[in-house]
Protein backbone atom coordinates (compact mmCIF):
# COMPACT_ATOMS: atom_id res chain seq x y z
CA UNK A 1 0.00 0.00 0.00
CA UNK A 2 2.94 2.63 0.89
CA UNK A 3 4.63 1.58 -2.55
CA UNK A 4 0.92 2.14 -4.54
CA UNK A 5 0.75 5.77 -2.65
CA UNK A 6 4.45 6.70 -3.48
CA UNK A 7 3.86 5.40 -7.02
CA UNK A 8 0.50 7.35 -7.30
CA UNK A 9 1.80 10.70 -5.10
CA UNK A 10 4.92 10.83 -8.16
CA UNK A 11 2.68 10.27 -10.91
CA UNK A 12 0.50 12.94 -9.74
CA UNK A 13 0.53 14.60 -6.58
CA UNK A 14 4.10 16.18 -6.93
CA UNK A 15 4.78 15.23 -10.37
CA UNK A 16 8.29 15.96 -12.01
CA UNK A 17 7.43 18.36 -14.54
CA UNK A 18 4.42 20.23 -13.26
CA UNK A 19 5.22 20.13 -9.38
CA UNK A 20 8.74 19.74 -8.90
CA UNK A 21 9.93 21.73 -11.71
CA UNK A 22 12.17 19.28 -13.54
CA UNK A 23 12.80 18.39 -17.04
CA UNK A 24 11.78 21.77 -18.07
CA UNK A 25 13.43 22.05 -21.02
CA UNK A 26 12.27 18.85 -22.96
CA UNK A 27 8.82 19.61 -21.14
CA UNK A 28 8.58 23.04 -23.93
CA UNK A 29 11.27 21.10 -26.31
CA UNK A 30 9.70 18.14 -27.45
CA UNK A 31 6.23 18.21 -26.95
CA UNK A 32 5.43 19.90 -30.49
CA UNK A 33 2.90 16.23 -31.45
CA UNK A 34 2.18 13.12 -29.20
CA UNK A 35 4.09 11.21 -31.45
CA UNK A 36 7.46 12.69 -30.30
CA UNK A 37 6.50 13.62 -26.61
CA UNK A 38 5.95 9.79 -26.40
CA UNK A 39 8.54 8.52 -27.81
CA UNK A 40 10.73 11.18 -25.46
CA UNK A 41 8.68 10.07 -22.47
CA UNK A 42 9.74 6.48 -23.28
CA UNK A 43 13.20 7.26 -23.49
CA UNK A 44 13.32 9.25 -20.18
CA UNK A 45 11.30 6.21 -18.53
CA UNK A 46 13.94 3.60 -20.17
CA UNK A 47 17.11 5.73 -18.63
CA UNK A 48 15.69 6.70 -15.66
CA UNK A 49 14.79 3.21 -14.50
CA UNK A 50 18.41 1.97 -15.40
CA UNK A 51 20.67 5.35 -14.37
CA UNK A 52 18.45 5.14 -10.71
CA UNK A 53 19.73 1.90 -10.11
CA UNK A 54 23.00 2.05 -10.97
CA UNK A 55 23.30 5.27 -8.89
CA UNK A 56 21.81 3.82 -6.00
CA UNK A 57 24.28 0.64 -6.60
CA UNK A 58 27.17 2.97 -6.61
CA UNK A 59 26.15 5.37 -3.96
CA UNK A 60 25.81 2.35 -1.59
CA UNK A 61 28.28 0.38 -2.08
CA UNK A 62 30.84 3.01 -2.77
CA UNK A 63 30.41 6.22 -1.84
CA UNK A 64 28.95 5.30 1.72
CA UNK A 65 31.74 2.54 2.43
CA UNK A 66 34.59 5.13 1.65
CA UNK A 67 32.25 8.03 3.24
CA UNK A 68 32.47 10.01 0.50
CA UNK A 69 28.68 10.48 0.54
CA UNK A 70 29.39 14.02 -0.27
CA UNK A 71 30.60 13.46 -3.77
CA UNK A 72 27.17 11.97 -5.09
CA UNK A 73 26.42 14.45 -7.14
CA UNK A 74 29.55 14.69 -9.32
CA UNK A 75 29.87 11.07 -9.31
CA UNK A 76 26.13 10.14 -10.34
CA UNK A 77 26.49 12.94 -13.18
CA UNK A 78 29.78 10.60 -13.96
CA UNK A 79 27.86 7.56 -13.81
CA UNK A 80 24.68 8.77 -16.34
CA UNK A 81 26.52 10.15 -19.08
CA UNK A 82 28.86 6.79 -19.43
CA UNK A 83 25.50 4.87 -18.95
CA UNK A 84 23.72 6.95 -21.70
CA UNK A 85 26.79 6.66 -23.75
CA UNK A 86 27.23 2.62 -23.39
CA UNK A 87 23.30 2.60 -23.98
CA UNK A 88 23.72 4.29 -27.08
CA UNK A 89 26.27 1.88 -28.45
CA UNK A 90 24.63 -1.12 -27.42
CA UNK A 91 21.10 -0.08 -29.03
CA UNK A 92 22.64 0.84 -32.59
CA UNK A 93 24.25 -2.69 -32.71
CA UNK A 94 21.71 -4.33 -30.93
CA UNK A 95 18.62 -2.95 -31.38
CA UNK A 96 18.68 -0.70 -34.47
CA UNK A 97 14.78 -0.19 -34.44
CA UNK A 98 14.67 1.39 -31.20
CA UNK A 99 17.67 3.19 -31.84
CA UNK A 100 16.24 4.51 -35.22
CA UNK A 101 13.34 5.64 -33.30
CA UNK A 102 14.75 6.97 -30.26
CA UNK A 103 16.99 9.18 -32.44
CA UNK A 104 18.52 12.45 -31.20
CA UNK A 105 16.31 11.88 -27.42
CA UNK A 106 18.88 9.58 -26.69
CA UNK A 107 22.22 11.67 -26.22
CA UNK A 108 19.54 14.70 -25.03
CA UNK A 109 18.83 12.56 -22.20
CA UNK A 110 22.17 12.52 -20.66
CA UNK A 111 21.93 16.33 -19.71
CA UNK A 112 18.13 16.01 -18.80
CA UNK A 113 18.08 16.99 -15.15
CA UNK A 114 15.13 14.76 -14.09
CA UNK A 115 17.55 11.69 -14.75
CA UNK A 116 19.97 13.23 -11.90
CA UNK A 117 17.19 14.69 -9.63
CA UNK A 118 15.42 11.56 -9.19
CA UNK A 119 19.08 9.90 -8.66
CA UNK A 120 19.47 12.21 -6.03
CA UNK A 121 16.56 12.38 -4.65
CA UNK A 122 16.19 8.41 -4.37
CA UNK A 123 19.30 9.09 -1.69
CA UNK A 124 17.99 12.17 -0.04
CA UNK A 125 14.72 9.67 0.95
CA UNK A 126 16.90 6.60 1.32
CA UNK A 127 14.81 4.49 -0.36
CA UNK A 128 15.56 0.99 -0.74
CA UNK A 129 16.44 -1.05 -3.76
CA UNK A 130 12.82 -1.48 -4.52
CA UNK A 131 11.67 1.92 -3.63
CA UNK A 132 14.26 3.30 -5.60
CA UNK A 133 13.06 1.23 -8.64
CA UNK A 134 9.18 2.07 -8.33
CA UNK A 135 9.98 5.78 -8.02
CA UNK A 136 12.48 6.15 -11.14
CA UNK A 137 9.25 3.95 -12.91
CA UNK A 138 6.30 6.74 -11.35
CA UNK A 139 8.28 9.45 -12.27
CA UNK A 140 9.01 8.66 -15.61
CA UNK A 141 5.45 7.48 -16.05
CA UNK A 142 4.24 11.20 -14.78
CA UNK A 143 6.86 13.07 -16.91
CA UNK A 144 5.41 10.75 -20.16
CA UNK A 145 2.35 12.09 -18.80
CA UNK A 146 2.96 15.53 -18.64
CA UNK A 147 4.21 15.85 -21.77
CA UNK A 148 1.90 14.19 -24.10
CA UNK A 149 -0.52 15.84 -21.98
CA UNK A 150 0.92 19.02 -22.84
CA UNK A 151 1.69 17.40 -26.51
CA UNK A 152 -1.84 17.22 -27.06
CA UNK A 153 -2.64 20.73 -26.01
CA UNK A 154 -0.51 21.77 -28.38
CA UNK A 155 -1.54 20.10 -30.91
CA UNK A 156 -5.34 21.94 -30.49
CA UNK A 157 -3.65 25.14 -30.22
CA UNK A 158 -1.63 25.11 -33.50
CA UNK A 159 -5.59 25.66 -34.86
CA UNK A 160 -6.50 27.77 -32.12
CA UNK A 161 -6.86 31.92 -32.88
CA UNK A 162 -4.01 32.64 -30.67
CA UNK A 163 -2.86 36.53 -30.71
CA UNK A 164 -0.21 37.58 -32.47
CA UNK A 165 2.18 38.48 -29.34
CA UNK A 166 1.07 35.43 -28.01
CA UNK A 167 2.32 32.98 -30.79
CA UNK A 168 5.07 30.40 -30.26
CA UNK A 169 6.49 30.00 -26.76
CA UNK A 170 4.51 32.71 -24.53
CA UNK A 171 1.17 30.49 -25.02
CA UNK A 172 2.62 27.24 -24.34
CA UNK A 173 4.08 29.06 -20.75
CA UNK A 174 0.91 30.56 -19.74
CA UNK A 175 -0.70 26.45 -20.62
CA UNK A 176 2.28 25.07 -18.70
CA UNK A 177 1.29 26.99 -15.97
CA UNK A 178 -2.33 26.05 -15.89
CA UNK A 179 -1.47 22.77 -16.03
CA UNK A 180 0.81 23.35 -13.02
CA UNK A 181 -2.11 24.72 -11.15
CA UNK A 182 -4.46 21.80 -12.25
CA UNK A 183 -2.04 19.32 -10.96
CA UNK A 184 -2.17 21.24 -7.16
CA UNK A 185 -5.69 19.77 -7.53
CA UNK A 186 -4.28 16.42 -6.30
CA UNK A 187 -2.61 17.92 -3.36
CA UNK A 188 -4.02 15.86 -0.29
CA UNK A 189 -5.83 13.01 -1.72
CA UNK A 190 -3.57 10.76 -0.30
CA UNK B 1 40.43 13.96 0.27
CA UNK B 2 42.97 11.39 -1.34
CA UNK B 3 40.44 8.52 -0.79
CA UNK B 4 37.84 11.02 -2.66
CA UNK B 5 40.28 11.99 -5.94
CA UNK B 6 41.24 8.08 -5.87
CA UNK B 7 37.49 7.03 -6.38
CA UNK B 8 36.14 9.27 -8.40
CA UNK B 9 39.69 8.75 -10.67
CA UNK B 10 38.84 5.26 -10.58
CA UNK B 11 35.38 5.22 -11.49
CA UNK B 12 36.17 7.60 -14.40
CA UNK B 13 38.76 5.28 -15.37
CA UNK B 14 36.49 1.89 -15.32
CA UNK B 15 33.72 4.01 -17.23
CA UNK B 16 36.20 5.19 -19.92
CA UNK B 17 37.87 1.47 -20.11
CA UNK B 18 33.97 0.08 -20.37
CA UNK B 19 33.07 2.78 -23.15
CA UNK B 20 36.61 2.25 -25.03
CA UNK B 21 36.19 -1.44 -25.27
CA UNK B 22 32.21 -0.97 -26.12
CA UNK B 23 32.92 1.20 -28.75
CA UNK B 24 35.49 -1.20 -30.34
CA UNK B 25 33.21 -4.30 -29.87
CA UNK B 26 29.63 -2.96 -30.37
CA UNK B 27 31.19 -0.31 -33.51
CA UNK B 28 28.64 -0.62 -36.51
CA UNK B 29 29.70 -1.31 -39.68
CA UNK B 30 29.09 1.88 -41.82
CA UNK B 31 29.94 2.10 -45.93
CA UNK B 32 32.62 4.96 -45.88
CA UNK B 33 30.71 5.72 -49.36
CA UNK B 34 28.21 7.25 -47.43
CA UNK B 35 30.16 9.68 -46.47
CA UNK B 36 31.65 10.13 -49.36
CA UNK B 37 28.73 10.54 -51.23
CA UNK B 38 27.54 13.06 -48.28
CA UNK B 39 30.41 15.40 -48.67
CA UNK B 40 29.90 16.00 -52.40
CA UNK B 41 25.97 16.19 -52.10
CA UNK B 42 25.11 20.13 -51.37
CA UNK B 43 24.13 20.16 -47.69
CA UNK B 44 20.99 21.89 -48.20
CA UNK B 45 18.64 19.29 -46.73
CA UNK B 46 16.19 20.76 -48.85
CA UNK B 47 14.28 17.44 -49.05
CA UNK B 48 13.32 17.64 -52.56
CA UNK B 49 14.56 14.14 -53.49
CA UNK B 50 12.13 12.75 -51.10
CA UNK B 51 14.04 11.70 -48.05
CA UNK B 52 14.82 12.97 -44.90
CA UNK B 53 17.30 15.76 -45.60
CA UNK B 54 21.25 15.15 -47.41
CA UNK B 55 22.34 12.40 -45.19
CA UNK B 56 18.89 10.03 -45.52
CA UNK B 57 19.57 10.28 -49.66
CA UNK B 58 23.60 9.16 -48.82
CA UNK B 59 22.30 6.63 -47.16
CA UNK B 60 19.21 5.67 -49.51
CA UNK B 61 21.96 5.86 -52.27
CA UNK B 62 24.30 3.42 -51.34
CA UNK B 63 22.68 1.04 -49.13
CA UNK B 64 19.16 0.87 -50.74
CA UNK B 65 19.62 1.46 -54.56
CA UNK B 66 18.19 5.09 -54.75
CA UNK B 67 19.00 7.01 -58.29
CA UNK B 68 22.37 8.50 -58.16
CA UNK B 69 20.67 11.34 -59.86
CA UNK B 70 17.81 11.82 -57.57
CA UNK B 71 19.39 15.40 -55.78
CA UNK B 72 17.54 17.76 -57.78
CA UNK B 73 19.80 21.42 -56.68
CA UNK B 74 22.79 19.02 -57.47
CA UNK B 75 21.82 18.42 -61.16
CA UNK B 76 24.76 16.86 -63.51
CA UNK B 77 27.63 18.05 -61.46
CA UNK B 78 26.79 15.77 -58.40
CA UNK B 79 25.29 12.94 -59.63
CA UNK B 80 28.49 12.39 -62.05
CA UNK B 81 30.64 12.95 -58.67
CA UNK B 82 28.12 10.15 -56.93
CA UNK B 83 28.73 7.97 -59.87
CA UNK B 84 32.71 8.21 -59.50
CA UNK B 85 31.92 7.17 -56.13
CA UNK B 86 29.50 4.47 -56.32
CA UNK B 87 32.17 3.28 -59.28
CA UNK B 88 28.93 3.26 -62.02
CA UNK B 89 29.08 5.29 -65.68
CA UNK B 90 27.76 8.71 -65.47
CA UNK B 91 24.55 9.55 -64.88
CA UNK B 92 21.83 9.16 -67.53
CA UNK B 93 21.76 12.91 -69.33
CA UNK B 94 19.49 15.13 -66.93
CA UNK B 95 17.43 18.02 -67.82
CA UNK B 96 16.77 20.68 -66.08
CA UNK B 97 13.06 20.95 -65.51
CA UNK B 98 11.92 23.97 -64.16
CA UNK B 99 7.67 24.72 -63.01
CA UNK B 100 5.12 25.82 -65.47
CA UNK B 101 1.94 27.66 -65.32
CA UNK B 102 -0.99 26.42 -66.94
CA UNK B 103 -3.35 29.62 -66.57
CA UNK B 104 -3.25 32.76 -68.27
CA UNK B 105 -6.11 33.85 -66.18
CA UNK B 106 -4.80 37.91 -65.65
CA UNK B 107 -7.04 40.87 -64.51
CA UNK B 108 -7.29 41.32 -68.35
CA UNK B 109 -8.42 38.13 -69.09
CA UNK B 110 -10.79 37.15 -66.37
CA UNK B 111 -12.81 39.17 -63.75
CA UNK B 112 -12.98 38.72 -60.00
CA UNK B 113 -16.12 36.64 -58.72
CA UNK B 114 -16.20 38.60 -55.60
CA UNK B 115 -13.81 40.10 -53.73
CA UNK B 116 -11.53 38.23 -51.48
CA UNK B 117 -11.07 39.57 -48.13
CA UNK B 118 -9.56 36.60 -45.99
CA UNK B 119 -5.95 34.99 -45.10
CA UNK B 120 -3.83 35.34 -48.30
CA UNK B 121 -3.50 31.62 -48.97
CA UNK B 122 -4.84 29.83 -52.20
CA UNK B 123 -6.24 26.79 -49.70
CA UNK B 124 -8.18 29.05 -48.00
CA UNK B 125 -9.62 30.93 -50.76
CA UNK B 126 -10.95 27.97 -52.66
CA UNK B 127 -13.06 26.98 -49.97
CA UNK B 128 -14.82 30.20 -50.61
CA UNK B 129 -16.95 29.36 -53.70
CA UNK B 130 -14.00 27.67 -55.16
CA UNK B 131 -11.94 31.46 -55.34
CA UNK B 132 -11.97 34.96 -55.86
CA UNK B 133 -11.38 34.28 -59.68
CA UNK B 134 -14.53 33.98 -61.83
CA UNK B 135 -13.12 30.84 -63.17
CA UNK B 136 -13.20 27.66 -61.20
CA UNK B 137 -10.20 26.22 -62.87
CA UNK B 138 -7.48 29.08 -62.93
CA UNK B 139 -4.86 30.36 -60.49
CA UNK B 140 -6.10 31.88 -57.00
CA UNK B 141 -2.90 34.16 -57.72
CA UNK B 142 -2.99 34.13 -53.43
CA UNK B 143 0.69 32.93 -53.46
CA UNK B 144 0.49 29.69 -51.75
CA UNK B 145 3.25 28.37 -54.32
CA UNK B 146 5.38 32.18 -53.59
CA UNK B 147 5.22 30.93 -49.39
CA UNK B 148 6.61 27.69 -49.60
CA UNK B 149 9.52 28.10 -53.09
CA UNK B 150 12.97 27.17 -50.41
CA UNK B 151 14.61 28.46 -53.73
CA UNK B 152 12.81 31.85 -53.97
CA UNK B 153 12.11 30.85 -57.80
CA UNK B 154 8.34 31.64 -57.82
CA UNK B 155 6.99 34.98 -57.01
CA UNK B 156 3.10 36.84 -57.22
CA UNK B 157 3.47 38.89 -60.55
CA UNK B 158 2.01 42.42 -61.20
CA UNK B 159 -1.49 40.68 -63.05
CA UNK B 160 -1.23 38.29 -59.99
CA UNK B 161 -0.10 35.18 -61.70
CA UNK B 162 2.83 33.30 -60.35
CA UNK B 163 6.09 34.11 -62.81
CA UNK B 164 8.74 31.55 -61.69
CA UNK B 165 12.14 32.81 -62.00
CA UNK B 166 13.99 29.73 -64.43
CA UNK B 167 17.38 31.16 -63.34
CA UNK B 168 16.86 29.66 -59.73
CA UNK B 169 13.64 27.29 -60.09
CA UNK B 170 15.60 23.68 -59.34
CA UNK B 171 12.33 21.65 -60.39
CA UNK B 172 11.70 20.86 -56.88
CA UNK B 173 8.20 20.38 -56.87
CA UNK B 174 6.91 21.60 -53.51
CA UNK B 175 4.72 24.27 -55.50
CA UNK B 176 3.35 21.58 -57.76
CA UNK B 177 2.34 19.87 -54.56
CA UNK B 178 1.24 22.87 -52.87
CA UNK B 179 -1.22 24.12 -55.33
CA UNK B 180 -4.87 23.76 -54.47
CA UNK B 181 -5.68 23.87 -58.00
CA UNK B 182 -3.00 21.98 -59.50
CA UNK B 183 -2.06 23.80 -62.11
CA UNK B 184 1.91 24.21 -61.48
CA UNK B 185 3.75 21.41 -63.72
CA UNK B 186 7.69 20.34 -63.61
CA UNK B 187 8.33 20.56 -67.21
CA UNK B 188 11.99 19.74 -68.91
CA UNK B 189 13.17 23.16 -69.30
CA UNK B 190 13.24 22.70 -73.31
CA UNK B 191 10.12 22.52 -73.86
CA UNK B 192 8.77 25.85 -74.78
CA UNK B 193 5.20 25.32 -75.61
CA UNK B 194 2.65 25.48 -73.14
CA UNK B 195 -0.98 25.34 -72.51
CA UNK B 196 -2.00 28.29 -70.53
CA UNK B 197 -5.26 27.18 -69.41
CA UNK B 198 -7.29 24.34 -66.93
CA UNK B 199 -10.89 25.57 -67.96
CA UNK B 200 -12.60 22.78 -67.85
CA UNK B 201 -16.04 24.20 -69.26
CA UNK B 202 -17.48 23.97 -72.70
CA UNK B 203 -17.81 26.37 -75.79
CA UNK B 204 -20.04 29.25 -74.17
CA UNK B 205 -19.10 29.26 -70.85
CA UNK B 206 -15.90 29.06 -71.02
CA UNK B 207 -16.18 31.88 -73.69
CA UNK B 208 -17.75 33.84 -71.04
CA UNK B 209 -15.06 32.88 -67.92
CA UNK B 210 -12.11 34.57 -69.70
CA UNK B 211 -10.84 35.47 -72.82
CA UNK B 212 -8.42 33.25 -73.25
CA UNK B 213 -9.87 30.00 -71.74
CA UNK B 214 -9.28 26.59 -73.86
CA UNK B 215 -12.93 25.45 -75.20
CA UNK B 216 -11.63 22.10 -76.06
CA UNK B 217 -12.46 22.63 -79.89
CA UNK B 218 -9.82 20.07 -80.62
CA UNK B 219 -8.19 21.91 -83.31
CA UNK B 220 -4.74 22.05 -81.66
CA UNK B 221 -5.28 17.83 -80.95
CA UNK B 222 -5.83 17.53 -85.05
CA UNK B 223 -3.07 19.71 -86.25
CA UNK B 224 -0.05 18.40 -84.10
CA UNK B 225 1.80 16.26 -86.35
CA UNK B 226 3.44 14.69 -83.11
CA UNK B 227 -0.02 13.38 -82.16
CA UNK B 228 1.20 15.21 -78.67
CA UNK B 229 -1.63 16.69 -77.45
CA UNK B 230 -4.73 15.46 -76.23
CA UNK B 231 -8.15 16.57 -74.49
CA UNK B 232 -7.47 15.29 -71.44
CA UNK B 233 -11.35 13.92 -70.21
CA UNK B 234 -12.41 14.06 -66.74
CA UNK B 235 -15.44 14.34 -64.81
CA UNK B 236 -15.94 17.67 -65.45
CA UNK B 237 -15.27 18.27 -68.84
CA UNK B 238 -11.51 18.75 -71.17
CA UNK B 239 -9.01 20.45 -71.40
CA UNK B 240 -5.81 20.25 -74.07
CA UNK B 241 -3.02 18.92 -72.09
CA UNK B 242 0.70 18.40 -73.94
CA UNK B 243 2.69 14.87 -73.78
CA UNK B 244 5.91 16.77 -73.36
CA UNK B 245 7.56 13.35 -74.06
CA UNK B 246 6.17 13.76 -77.55
CA UNK B 247 6.24 17.56 -78.02
CA UNK B 248 8.89 18.90 -80.37
CA UNK B 249 7.90 22.80 -79.55
CA UNK B 250 7.33 23.20 -83.46
CA UNK B 251 5.07 25.93 -82.59
CA UNK B 252 2.16 25.06 -84.97
CA UNK B 253 -0.80 24.32 -81.99
CA UNK B 254 0.03 27.94 -81.36
CA UNK B 255 -0.33 29.08 -84.59
CA UNK B 256 -3.97 27.42 -85.03
CA UNK B 257 -5.29 27.81 -81.56
CA UNK B 258 -8.48 30.35 -82.02
CA UNK B 259 -8.57 30.89 -78.70
CA UNK B 260 -4.74 31.96 -78.09
CA UNK B 261 -4.60 29.88 -74.88
CA UNK B 262 -1.46 27.74 -76.03
CA UNK B 263 1.91 30.01 -75.82
CA UNK B 264 5.22 29.30 -77.81
CA UNK B 265 7.80 30.97 -74.86
CA UNK B 266 11.01 31.97 -76.19
CA UNK B 267 13.72 29.15 -74.98
CA UNK B 268 15.18 29.25 -72.12
CA UNK B 269 18.96 28.77 -71.62
CA UNK B 270 19.58 26.01 -69.35
CA UNK B 271 22.83 26.82 -68.57
CA UNK B 272 21.74 30.56 -66.86
CA UNK B 273 21.48 29.43 -63.41
CA UNK B 274 22.54 31.67 -60.76
CA UNK B 275 23.35 27.95 -59.14
CA UNK B 276 26.47 27.94 -61.35
CA UNK B 277 29.23 28.73 -58.18
CA UNK B 278 27.77 26.97 -55.24
CA UNK B 279 28.74 28.14 -51.86
CA UNK B 280 29.48 26.21 -48.60
CA UNK B 281 26.10 26.35 -46.75
CA UNK B 282 25.73 27.43 -43.62
CA UNK B 283 23.25 28.29 -40.85
CA UNK B 284 19.62 26.41 -40.85
CA UNK B 285 18.24 24.12 -43.92
CA UNK B 286 16.10 27.38 -44.76
CA UNK B 287 18.70 29.60 -45.25
CA UNK B 288 21.42 26.75 -46.79
CA UNK B 289 18.99 25.86 -49.35
CA UNK B 290 19.29 30.13 -50.55
CA UNK B 291 23.12 30.06 -49.94
CA UNK B 292 23.83 27.33 -52.24
CA UNK B 293 22.43 29.27 -54.95
CA UNK B 294 24.45 32.15 -53.84
CA UNK B 295 20.93 34.32 -52.49
CA UNK B 296 22.25 34.68 -49.50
Amino acid sequence: MELFALIFGSIFISNIVLAQFLGICPFLGVSKDIKSAFGMGLSVMFVMILSSTICWLVYTFLLVRFDLEYLKTIAFILTIAALVQLLEMFLKKNVPALYKSMGVYLPLITTNCAILGIALLNIQENYNLIYTLANAFANSAGFTLALVLMAGIRERLDEADVPDAMKGLPIVFFVASSMGLAFVGFTGMI
Amino acid sequence: MIQAIVILAVMGGIFGAVLAVASKKLAVETDPRVDEVLSVLPGANCGACGFPGCAGLANAIVNEGAPINACVPGKEKVAKEIAAIMGLNAAPETVRKVAQLHCNGTFDNTKPLYEYKGVMDCHLAVTQFGGPSYCYYGCIGLGSCEQVCPFDAIHIGENRLPVVDTSACVGCGICANQCPQKILQIVPINKQVHVRCNNRDKGKKAMDTCKVSCISCGICVKNCPEGAITLLESKAGSVAVIDYDKCTSCGICVAKCPRKSIHLDPPIDPELTICEQPKEPEGCAACAAKSVCGLH
